[in-house]
């Protein structure tokens, strides 16, 4: 179970959110909405670990992640704003070697399979990210969550510059990982095509 | 669930960063020109004479090791800060000190330990006898990677401020200066026929206090850059 407790965090002068407490079970998603600069990414990159709150806390099973601190990122993927990819490598590349880094297999089948997954075939495996079009390159960022065996899923704006069916396969990926338990939390701007029960929302407003 | 071993952690760094050094084959020459070049004027400028080309050749040469690697220090963490990778480097489940070895390790074999192998030939440009030129080489083994390692606390602290690159000379320079009178100091000494053991002990002193210190500073460092 993964909870915030009473969580205020600002950016310089200014309050984004206070006093938010919030429970994510084993096999929910948390979706937060608001509008531009409501604080979205700082609520994610803190329920991460890259911010520190101004008050409150986060817990991952009871404990405080500042205690767990490796433990508690073995325990997450998260998927930012910026798609942590690099344009000089080809996406094969850059899946395995981050698969490496989040100890996930990573060996080139698994790699190329993923990419698969996402609407990712044949000849762009090869090809540098560079070329690779917006919505590819945010296909390659969320790839790595077809290699991730992990619990808690973070993504900030997933479903930015994808088409259609790039949504499809991302929502029925996101499904079947709350299916076998695992916890996401996802900021986002679009409503997210999930049976009710699984999904709460909260709201940060300016 | 998974969790990475600190060696894959550490390869998986290494591996990533040596492979944009190949895609990016012409900064790294550039470095290398950069001190073929800068070493080979300074006998053209001062001209001929052996002994005073003796005299300088180590100071020459490891101001020149230093500014290299001032030159590549830029590279370390920006692209990585500005495409999201360092965010991701950030969460893995290893202590990010740990990934930092890694980071300046590669930035070592790509900025570094060319000029450490380049450095007997360059030496031959001064004159440097066969013994001088063992010390010479065996210095910038130890120097350039502390240097790496300084630099990297610097270009973590200026990291997505502007004017960077300057604040970064202003921050790691005296800081390096101890390592460039070492280094320069244990060259100087085999000429004069003293004995470098000295110098190269300190060096290697250097090195060790700085690979205990340096990934720990550069990574609360890193830490404070991403908050």
């Amino acid at each position: 179970m993964f909870q915030t407790v009473a969580l205020s965090g600002s950016r310089g002068e200014r309050q984004l959110f206070s006093e938010i407490s919030v429970t994510v079970k084993p096999g929910t998603l948390l979706a937060v909405v608001g509008a531009n600069g409501s604080g979205k990414t700082s609520f994610l990159r803190m329920l991460c670990g890259l911010l520190s709150p101004d008050k409150g806390a986060i817990l991952w099973q009871g404990t405080d992640i500042r205690q767990l601190k490796e433990l508690y990122r073995a325990q997450l993927t998260y998927v930012g704003h910026l798609n942590g990819i690099k344009d000089e490598l080809t996406p094969v590349e850059n899946l395995t070697i981050s698969a490496c880094l989040d100890g996930d297999e990573s060996s080139g089948g698994a790699a190329r399979k993923a990419l698969e997954a996402v609407g990712l075939g044949g000849p762009v495996h090869r090809l540098p990210t560079r070329v690779l079009s917006q919505g590819q390159k945010r296909r390659v960022a969320l790839a790595r969550l077809w290699l991730s065996t992990r619990p808690l899923w973070l993504l900030d704006e997933p479903f930015n510059s994808l088409d259609s069916a790039a949504i499809s396969f991302l929502t029925q990926h996101l499904q079947s990982h709350l299916s076998r338990g695992g916890m996401v939390v996802v900021a986002t701007h679009q409503e997210i095509a999930l049976p009710p029960d699984s999904v709460q929302h909260l709201r940060l407003t300016r | 669930m998974s969790q990475p071993s600190m060696s894959e952690a550490l390869r998986g760094i290494v591996q990533r960063d040596l492979q944009l050094a190949m895609r990016h084959r012409s900064d790294v020459a550039m470095s290398i020109f950069f001190v073929v070049i800068v070493a080979s004027l300074f006998p053209l400028g001062v001209g001929p004479e052996s002994a005073v080309l003796r005299m300088i050749a180590s100071g020459v040469l490891w101001v020149t090791a230093l500014l290299a690697c001032l030159l590549s220090l830029g590279r370390l963490f920006t692209a990585d800060f500005l495409d999201g990778v360092l965010e991701q480097m950030l969460l893995i489940p290893q202590p990010l000190s740990i990934l930092v070895v890694g980071k300046v390790f590669a930035h070592w074999v790509i900025s570094g330990l060319p000029v450490v192998l380049l450095s007997p030939l360059l030496g031959l440009q001064f004159g440097l006898s066969g013994e001088s030129l063992w010390v010479l080489t065996l210095s910038l083994l130890l120097g350039t990677p502390t240097l790496s390692m300084i630099g990297a606390i610097g270009a973590a602290l200026t990291l997505g401020l502007r004017g960077s690159g300057l604040l970064v000379a202003l921050l790691v320079l005296p800081l390096f200066i101890p390592v460039l009178i070492f280094g320069a100091g244990s060259v100087t000494s085999s000429l004069a026929g003293i004995g470098s053991e000295a110098n190269l002990s300190l060096l290697g002193a250097c090195f060790l206090f700085s690979l205990v210190f340096a990934p720990w500073a550069t990574a609360v460092a890193l830490r404070i850059a991403l908050e």
